[in-house]
């Protein structure tokens, strides 16, 4: 299991930002080539990026480089080069199931060159048209290499011909859809990043709103960002208790030989058992507790 | 010769005397004598107002080979430095040895009085710009003698600086010599760098923009003190004195290693009632204050003080009921300014009362906890704040050595690399406080403890934080940025670092041209 409950966003022409990309506690850090970047330094960048890749220490910390589209002139290059240096994953940009089979293709010649694992660079794909939204399943089906799904709702609504608004109801339906389907192939769903940095209470209800519906963490763009979601995405002290006393319940009822066990009066069963389990593991990996 | 910490000294430095070299933090006390102060007598009839500052240097009998004082209340917006200094210059007076407490950018045309010889010796706890940087070119006749902010109260008190004219700015005065930095078009809040002067120098001059009816009060100098008041327009620039609002940081960076620190804090068991803490204005340290604001406020910890350079954020602390009391030496804004005027508990502090580690106990010896920079830490936790990475001379102890010297937990909070170069390293160019009374390094990579400190590295164990031997964080800056070339230096010393107590931690050499 690995923690996604942030990926930062971070623009690939900022050599100082890159330098500190693993250190601001996200866990995931998303180098941007595509918007973050203008048309006259996508060289740059790519360069930088790649660099950045081949000597920088990013222990700990997931990193993802958004490529341009391979439906724009960059994103062929994107691949070519970043790839070689092997981040951990791709982001890619209005992700259709043709264009992730075609980068999966690609993906795999250059892991044989580079005597990489097979496999071993995973895909995001960003759904963010309305055509994107409604296809998911079969762009999610179209490799293996994919890990989770990350809604971009500036570029969806835009496409809808909607509003974005501070509550985001235009959203609540990808973000079921997202959720959902995500849920059914086991991988993460990525929230849309919230995008007034300087409005914290609107982050926090924002990020409680995806978290109810099943998304799995939230993209952010802005490093401030990350401890008001960690604390909405990692487990409360007292959920931690209480699964504590679940699976220390569970022990009991087992050397007693009970298959079915009560706790506060309330009946235990293996859905509770599972996320008492996933709760201790999330809140291990998030550093809350130490065992 | 070498002092404890291995650095070589000479015996002997023209223009300073014979070296007594450190010794160690706390092997200098025992009974101290304070000097003697001679008294002009002012009988009832007598007028202390004069027309100008040249009728006040004739009425002081200023002459060739003097030392006059002045305080940085009005930091880089200080006019009065400059006036006197023209003035003394124009009639024709040489050698004179300059003892500002701080000497900022503004204070440029110093540097033509030391090329001409008016100026050939300057003593400073901190100096930055063109004056810091024609001491580190050689072109004082003397070497600058550097102290810290309770060292120099030290040295007045002692008769180790002894001040022939100390010069007061003002921003209120009475024309019998009662001064306030609380009220006037100059104000700058607490006058607490001043008062060794006042009480020790020779003569005293106030220097007001803003004369009131006798008595102004509330009075922080008072008329005992002072010989002679000068009227001038205008004592300094309000923009260059006090900022509006000192702001947190938002720089991510920054912020990281603020929270790490702040963890540090909570861990080493002294974030409880009656918790006392310093921390400056800048970047960094200012926001220690808002994390540690944040756990005192989620825990209901009520603190007993915070000490220092008084930040507005640090009065909000206060007016929280977050703190019983302030203690301030200088106002940094002007909201501290406001509640320094209004608060009874936003105590004044002279700068003795502050660090003087020769007196009864100063304030600093009471703190828990200071959070200090750095422009260098070595691997035995020496830090420089006094050379930047050319060797050139950009600041000074201030109070960074008389805190770390006092408080139980001294944490240094710096970035591990600064423009591409590493802060940890082996040696640093210039020591100005002594490793012994550093406990904590905390940077966005890894927190490094003082292994005197097994208590603190023991508790410390405890947490997720990243805990590493200060050779490791070393290593690590290293393999991101190498090991940068050393800087070449002459033989001249142009700068001695006096310690708190008057031995001579270091001295700054001369730069390579």
């Amino acid at each position: 299991m690995k923690l996604r409950r942030t990926m930062l966003f971070m623009p690939g022409n900022n050599p100082g930002m890159i330098q500190n990309a693993s250190i601001l506690g996200a866990d995931s850090v998303i180098l941007d080539l595509e918007d973050a970047v203008s048309i006259d330094e996508k060289d740059a960048a790519r360069m930088l990026v790649r660099n950045a890749l081949s000597t920088l220490d990013f222990s700990g910390c997931e990193v993802v480089v958004r490529i341009n589209s391979i439906q724009s002139d960059f994103g062929y290059d994107d691949l070519n080069v970043i790839a070689r240096v092997k981040p951990d994953a791709i982001l890619v940009p209005k992700a259709t199931s043709d264009d992730i089979e075609e980068i999966d293709e690609i993906l795999s010649i250059i892991e044989r060159e580079e005597g990489f694992k097979l496999g071993s660079i995973k895909l995001f794909p960003l759904v963010e048209t309305a055509i994107g939204l409604e296809n998911i399943r079969e762009t999610i089906l179209a490799s293996k290499r994919n890990i989770g799904v990350l809604l971009g709702a500036e570029d969806l609504t835009a496409d809808m011909g909607i509003k974005r608004t501070r509550e985001g109801n235009e959203i609540f339906y990808a973000r079921n859809r997202v959720a959902s389907i995500c849920k059914a192939y086991k991988i993460d769903a990525i929230d849309t990043p919230f995008a007034d940095v300087n409005d914290v209470e609107g982050l926090i209800e924002d990020t409680k709103r995806a978290k109810a519906i099943g998304m799995t963490g939230k993209a952010a763009i802005n490093p401030r960002q990350i401890d008001y979601i960690h604390d909405v995405f990692s487990p409360s002290m007292e959920e931690i208790i209480y699964a504590k006393r679940v699976l220390k319940a569970k022990e009991e009822a087992l050397k007693e030989g009970k298959g079915v066990f009560s706790l506060d009066g309330k009946m235990v069963d293996a859905p509770i058992i599972q996320r008492a389990e996933n709760i201790l593991l999330k809140a291990k990996l998030a550093g809350i507790i130490r065992e | 010769m070498e002092n404890i910490l291995g650095r070589v000294l000479p015996e002997y430095i023209e223009g300073y005397g014979e070296v007594k070299p450190f010794s160690g933090a706390f092997n200098n006390l025992g009974i101290k004598t304070k000097k003697q102060v001679s008294v002009k007598c002012v009988a009832p009839s007598e007028v202390k107002l004069v027309d100008s500052i040249k009728e006040a240097l004739i009425k002081c009998e200023i002459k060739d080979g003097m030392t006059v004082s002045f305080h940085h209340h009005l930091r880089n917006g200080d006019y009065v430095l400059n006036m006197v200094m023209d003035e003394i210059a124009k009639m024709g007076i040489k050698d004179i040895k300059v003892a500002a407490s701080s000497i900022f950018p503004v204070h440029a045309p110093l540097v033509e009085h030391i090329k001409n010889g008016v100026v050939t010796g300057i003593y400073a706890n901190y100096m930055s710009g063109p004056v810091a940087e024609a001491v580190s070119r050689g072109l004082l006749k003397y070497p600058a003698i550097m102290h810290t902010h309770g060292g120099r109260a030290r040295a007045i008190e002692s008769g180790d600086l002894k001040i022939d004219i100390a010069f007061i700015a003002a921003p209120t005065c009475d024309e019998y010599g009662n001064i306030n930095g609380v009220y006037g078009p100059s104000a700058c809040g607490s006058l607490g760098y001043a008062i060794p002067d006042a009480m020790y120098a020779g003569r005293v001059v106030a220097i007001t923009d803003n004369l009131v009816a006798y008595p102004a009060c509330p009075i922080e100098i008072s008329q005992e003190y002072v010989d002679f008041i000068v009227k001038v327009d205008s004592i300094g620039d309000p923009k260059g004195i006090v900022s509006g609002t000192t702001k947190i940081t938002k720089d991510p960076v920054g912020l990281k290693i603020a929270k790490m620190a702040t963890e540090v804090i909570e861990a080493s068991g002294l974030l409880k009632d009656g918790f006392s803490f310093q921390t400056g204005a800048g970047g960094i340290s200012l926001a220690v204050a808002k994390y540690v604001r944040d756990v005192m406020k989620k825990n209901g910890i009520k603190g007993s003080f915070a000490a220092g350079g008084i930040t507005g954020y640090i009065v909000d602390m206060f007016e929280e009921g977050l703190f019983e009391a302030l203690f301030d030496v200088q106002c940094f804004d002007l909201k501290a300014v406001e509640s320094y005027r209004r608060n009874v508990a936003h105590q004044g502090m002279s700068a003795s009362l502050y660090g003087n580690p020769h007196n009864k106990g100063a304030v600093v010896n009471r703190l828990d906890v200071m959070i200090l920079g750095a422009t260098e830490i070595d691997v035995n936790f020496n830090v420089n704040v006094t050379t930047g990475s050319d060797g050139v001379i950009m600041g000074g102890s201030g109070g960074h050595s008389d805190t770390a010297a006092g408080s139980k937990l001294a944490i240094v909070v710096t970035k591990l690399l600064k423009g591409r170069l590493p802060i940890v390293v082996d040696k640093v160019t210039t020591v100005t406080t002594p490793g012994e009374t550093v406990d904590v390094i905390v940077t966005e990579r890894g927190i490094a403890v003082n292994p005197r400190r097994q208590d603190l590295i023991e508790k410390l164990k405890e947490t997720n934080l990243p805990i590493m031997t200060i050779e490791e964080l070393k290593k690590l800056a290293e393999n991101m940025v190498g090991t940068p070339e050393k800087i070449e230096f002459d033989d001249k010393v142009v700068a001695v670092v006096e310690y708190r107590d008057g031995t001579v931690i270091d001295v700054v050499k001369k730069v390579k041209e």
